[in-house]
């Protein structure tokens, strides 16, 4: 089982507050990996200098073989990591296609494969009635499928996803669930997410590391870290949605 | 398709404009082509990649005083002479672009920083005699009958489909960049870097690109004002109330369309010259009223139209 | 080129500086609170300037008098510019306010020169030939007042921002808009009294100015790009920075002035924002953003 991405001994801090301390996990190719924990447990940070907006103060990045960190959010990106982010970016002023055009020019050799590639992933995720709409117009679900379509059409080998539920009622949620899933079965995309919404993670996750004060408290299979009392510990006295 | 229609038509209208056009009507055709032209070259900037410059009479008066300097000193027609304005604007706007892009400054501070670099150079061609100084400079104008393109020379209708030739070329150019991977990553930009950076967009080589063609393009209105107007000075040309001027049309005829630069600098030049012209005729030869009125337009079209006129009139026409 | 002649110079600098620094204090206390970029603030100060000396034509009146209405008007001035045309703009995408301001500004220029024509205008006070001697050192009465005055201005604005309320409210929206609105203050009312305040500001800095230079219209851009400079130079959010930028920009000017040329005076202003622009955009004792 090779890995998609290696973090090790990652550190993140912030005018003296250390964020993130000696993190290292693995997320194993074509697997889901949900990244979870309270907040301000560092998991945004992670992501972060994973997608090479801050660069880590130590330790190491390695994805699909290959040193990462450092590196700026672009060649991020064009290295085959796509990302969204916690509080949607749509470009407002473009049409949804347009948004999601802009992603996949990355990879198309031309504007008309582009545009193919965008109506199959809008199609994909729901969004193909509103093509032509003003990202302005759409409303929170349909924004964030916006986001994760606009990744996706990167072409990515890795998707980070940050909270992509939030926000969304439970079926929205599931359906997201299953758009995930199908991804990952189909292409063999390889998942990071952070969530907070319990019943996503154990829907989609097949591993699960979870973090506390900027520090790996447990990992394992869903079942493993549900019961882990370190786990219970730190959450206790948290809300958390199941 | 109706849009293709109007565009023609309205070129052929603009093409055959001389042959019913009095010699004044002419002039003031020029004058919102140049400005039609010009304010295109800034929208590259603004309109696509979203950065603020309020400095633009900068690359007017470099490309200006290069190709001025060159037929002054040496003889050297305005074909060659432009090239040398090319060269010295791109690099100009590529050195502010840099420390803007690099130093991560934006928004109201890179207006400033424009505003500042444009004041810089004022004041110091203002010393500079071999240029001039801030006497100006004259360059000699053989005759006004004959065509002599070699070196720009000619009768103002030759001025009038020069600048209608640059006008469309500008016009066809942004149409093109705007459909291309250009136009895309641009709008992205403009709209939030941070996400395009996430998705391979390279920011800074598309901001300094969009940069560069601004003030190429803005290049060769100096040129063009050297060789029309035979007179530059320093405190008018690189004047911050030129900088002004420029964006108006843009900004009243839609920042970021394809045609709001053109129809704001019509609207703008014929408004204000038609107030000109009906205050004289009252005896009202007042020096600052045709620019109160430049600021009242701007002032409601920023206040009522923020889009500028253009995307309200295009609905309008359903183009 | 004497000792005494640089000394004087820069004394004659700190003093103008510092009634460029009450201009740029308003520019701060706008800038900073309001974050509205106003382009309009050198021709709000040439206003001020033209102002004065319509009152000294007119009434024989000092410019320290002329103070009090002109700042009085100003500051209804600025609260209703504020309440009626800018307030509307904040939530709009920066450069349409910032194009507000700049239509402003060349609607005020050109009004000036309409109505008062391009020739200089001044007002003619005994004192402004007068100066006092300490030793080999010359202080030109009027500078020296026009200082005083400047100082007294500020000291004022920061007694109020530092000790009543409603400046402690306005601090607060300067920290947070949405913080300061969930407490319950009233925002728009605060920004309109705070444009108030900043446009007072400039009518007293404008009032002391025209007894050390004659006002023409296009002192107006002039200004407002001098102000931005010495907001950003002193530092943007920081009061004390704008003082400090304001005498930093007069000395430099007058030493430029001395030892250039005059008329190369600003291009070191101006060389000065972009190495600050790039090197330090918090400026000299801003707060970093």
């Amino acid at each position: 089982m090779s890995s998609s991405l290696q973090i090790r001994q990652l550190s993140k801090s912030f005018r003296g507050l250390k964020a993130v301390s000696s993190v290292s996990f693995e997320v194993p190719e074509h697997h889901i990996v949900g990244l979870i924990g309270p907040n301000g447990a560092g998991k945004t940070t992670i992501f972060n200098m994973v997608a090479g907006v801050y660069a880590p103060d130590a330790g190491e990045i390695v994805f699909d073989d290959k040193s990462i960190q450092g590196l700026h959010p672009h060649q991020v990106c064009t290295a085959g990591i796509g990302r969204t982010f916690q509080i949607v970016k749509p470009f407002a002023g473009l049409s949804v296609l347009d948004n999601v055009m802009v992603g996949a020019l990355l990879r198309a050799k031309s504007s008309a494969e582009a545009r193919k590639r965008s109506q199959d992933i809008l199609a994909k995720l729901n969004l193909d009635s509103k093509a032509s709409e003003p990202a302005s117009s759409l409303t929170l679900p349909d924004r964030k499928r916006l986001e994760v379509a606009r990744a996706l059409a990167t072409r990515p080998r890795l998707l980070l996803l940050d909270e992509v539920m939030a926000g969304l009622l439970p079926t929205e949620c599931d359906q997201m669930v299953q758009v995930f899933r199908d991804i990952n079965r189909a292409e063999g995309l390889t998942i990071l997410l952070i969530e907070h919404v319990m019943r996503a993670v154990m829907a989609l996750a097949r591993g699960i590391v979870v973090l506390h004060h900027g520090e790996v408290v447990s990992r394992g299979t869903p079942e493993q870290v549900v019961r882990d009392p370190a786990v219970l510990e730190c959450y206790l006295g948290e809300e958390t949605e199941v | 398709m109706r849009a293709r229609v109007s565009l023609a038509v309205l070129l052929a209208l603009l093409a055959a404009l001389p042959a019913f056009a009095g010699s004044y009507a002419l002039s003031v055709a020029t004058l919102i082509l140049y400005f039609a032209y010009t304010g295109q070259a800034w929208n590259v900037m603004m309109g696509f990649a979203g950065q603020l410059s309020l400095g633009h009479s900068l690359y007017v008066g470099v490309g200006g005083y290069a190709a001025g300097a060159l037929f002054f000193h040496y003889g050297i027609g305005p074909w060659a002479g432009l090239w040398v304005a090319l060269l010295l604007c791109v690099a100009l706007g590529v050195v502010i672009g840099f420390l803007a892009f690099r130093f991560g400054i934006s928004g109201v501070y890179f207006a400033l920083l424009t505003i500042a670099f444009a004041e810089f150079t004022r004041i110091g061609f203002d010393h500079l005699d071999w240029l001039g100084g801030p006497g100006g400079m004259f360059l000699r104008v053989a005759q006004r009958d004959i065509w002599d393109l070699a070196n720009f020379r000619g009768p103002p209708l030759m001025y009038y489909y020069a600048m209608l030739f640059l006008t469309a070329g500008a016009f066809a150019l942004c149409y093109f960049l705007l459909r291309s991977r250009a136009g895309y990553y641009w709008q992205a930009i403009r709209e939030d870097e941070e996400a395009a950076q996430a998705l391979g967009i390279n920011t800074f080589r598309w901001k300094m690109l969009a940069v560069a063609i601004s003030s190429a393009m803005t290049a060769v209105s100096g040129v063009f004002f050297a060789f029309y107007y035979n007179n530059l000075f320093p405190e008018q040309i690189f004047h911050i109330s030129r900088s002004i001027e420029i964006i108006l049309g843009p900004v009243i005829g839609g920042v970021g369309t394809l045609f709001g630069p053109i129809l704001g600098a019509a609207v703008l030049t014929l408004l204000s010259d038609g107030i000109t012209e009906a205050l004289a005729a009252l005896g009202w030869e007042i020096p600052g009223i045709k620019q109160v009125f430049y600021g009242l337009v701007l002032l409601a079209v920023v206040m009522f139209l923020p889009n500028g006129i253009w995307p309200t009139i295009a609905k309008k026409l359903r183009l | 080129m004497t000792w005494d002649l640089v000394v004087n110079v820069v004394i004659a600098g700190v003093l103008t500086g510092l009634v460029y620094g009450l201009m740029a204090l308003g520019l701060s206390v706008i800038f900073g609170v309001v974050r509205v970029v106003n382009f309009a603030h050198g021709e709000m100060m040439t206003v001020a300037m033209y102002a004065a000396t319509v009152l000294f034509a007119a009434f024989k009146l000092d410019p320290f008098l002329a103070v009090l209405p002109v700042a009085a008007a100003f500051f209804v001035f600025g609260y209703v510019m504020q309440a009626g045309l800018i307030n509307p703009f904040i939530t709009r995408p920066e450069h349409s306010q910032f194009m507000l301001m700049v239509a402003v500004a060349i609607i005020m220029v050109n009004a000036l020169l309409m109505i008062f024509g391009p020739a200089a205008h001044n007002v003619q006070v005994d004192y402004q030939l007068e100066s006092f001697e300490l030793g080999k050192i010359l202080l030109d009465k009027a500078r020296l007042y026009a200082a005083a005055a400047a100082v007294l201005a500020a000291a004022a604005l920061f007694a109020f921002f530092k000790f009543s309320l409603t400046g402690k409210a306005i601090r607060a929206c300067a920290d947070s808009y949405l913080g300061a609105r969930v407490v319950g203050l009233n925002v728009k009312r605060l920004y309109a009294l705070t444009f108030g305040l900043g446009a007072a500001c400039v009518a007293v800095a404008g009032c002391a100015m025209v007894l050390l230079v004659d006002v023409t219209p296009p002192l107006g851009p002039y200004y407002t790009l001098l102000a931005f400079v010495i907001v950003i130079v002193g530092g943007l959010g920081s009061m004390t920075g704008a003082l400090l930028g304001g005498v930093l920009i007069g000395v430099s000017e007058a030493l430029a002035g001395l030892f250039i040329a005059p008329s190369a005076k600003s291009m070191f202003s101006f060389g000065l924002l972009i190495l600050v622009l790039l090197l330090r955009p918090q400026g000299l004792l801003g707060r970093k953003q």
